[in-house]
């Protein structure tokens, strides 16, 4: 074990954690995203669910047998020896929004992925994050082939707030992935200061 | 790490009894403050190993270093709530540490935003 891994007298560092939530309809490009930025190969995990979708308490019980599973895909970046961030890709089935609650507990915030050809699968993202007073950006995913507009044509066509960024990147692309993590930090700092 | 096949059940055993057996029949984490990227760790060595099971010693050898809930339970390739009432007996033990829930932050300041938006720039 490493010596900076112990605290002064012996007290193993347990790091504190922070999450952002990459959020956007179905073929928007989170898992795409989240693999430009971590440190890791996307890591794979699935929940337990009984049917009727609430809480966990009984998914291991043997009588329920109508049990589903929710598939979590997440990246991690390795900020220094006592932070930790996470990249959580949302699940895309809507009925999955508990899993969206315990998604965004605590986060950062959120980035919530455009398509421009398909702006309407967005829009049950942003409506969840607007509800709730979470921290987001929008990011337009400009896929090749796609019309380009003007941000400003995309903020009317999604209406949302004129406080809130809207930035164009290419998920494929680790700068480009970076400087809209780096968007979406700031517009969490600039709020809390608003607040303050 | 062991590999899957060095776990007893195998795909015949169905996808519930596998998760339950493994936990034996407990149904509740025992842990509220287990989310999903709450850190773990393992203490250098496990109080009485012998008492441990297979899955306990799996969990003890890969948060040797600091890992999320999540992580775990995707490089042990099992189901959350499962890895979530392994975590809450070893926690139990004193074998895994977690930070105190006090001290954690329920939405980051600006300080720790501060060291994400730094950490995040120099990747």
């Amino acid at each position: 074990m490493s010596v900076e891994s112990e605290r002064p007298g012996g007290e193993l560092l347990v790091p504190t954690p922070v999450k952002i939530v990459i959020a956007g309809g179905f073929g928007t490009g989170k898992t795409t995203m989240v693999n430009s930025v971590s440190e890791i190969p996307p890591l794979h995990t699935e929940e337990l669910l009984t049917e009727a979708g609430v809480g966990v308490d009984d998914v291991l019980g043997l009588e329920s047998k109508e049990t589903t599973t929710v598939a979590l895909d997440f990246g991690r970046i390795t900020i220094n020896p006592e932070v930790v961030l996470y990249l959580f890709g949302t699940p895309g089935q809507n009925r999955f929004w508990f899993m969206w609650d315990e998604l965004a507990y605590g986060a950062i915030g959120a980035v919530i992925l455009v398509d421009t050809r398909r702006l309407d699968s967005s829009f049950p993202s942003i409506d969840f994050f607007e509800r709730r007073g979470i921290p987001f950006i929008i990011a337009v995913n400009c896929f090749e082939g796609a019309h380009s507009y003007e941000v400003e044509e995309v903020r009317r066509a999604l209406d949302v707030d004129a406080a809130i960024p809207l930035v164009l990147c290419d998920a494929r692309d680790r700068e480009s992935a970076k400087m809209v993590l780096v968007s979406l930090i700031q517009h969490t700092m600039d709020r809390l200061d608003a607040m303050a | 790490m062991a590999g899957r096949e060095d776990w007893w059940y195998d795909e015949a055993a169905g996808p519930l009894v596998r998760p339950y057996a493994m936990v034996r029949g407990r149904t509740r984490p025992l842990r509220p403050e287990l989310h999903l990227v709450t850190q773990v760790r393992a203490m250098p060595s496990p109080s009485d190993p012998d008492a441990l099971s297979v899955e306990h010693m799996e969990i003890m050898e890969l948060c040797r270093r600091p890992l999320s809930v999540a992580e775990v339970a995707a490089y042990l390739d099992v189901p959350l709530v499962v890895v979530k009432v392994l975590l809450s007996d070893l926690i139990q033990r004193g074998d895994v540490v977690i930070r105190d829930p006090s001290r954690v932050p329920q939405v980051p300041d600006r300080n720790l935003l501060q060291a994400v938006l730094d950490g995040v720039r120099g990747i």
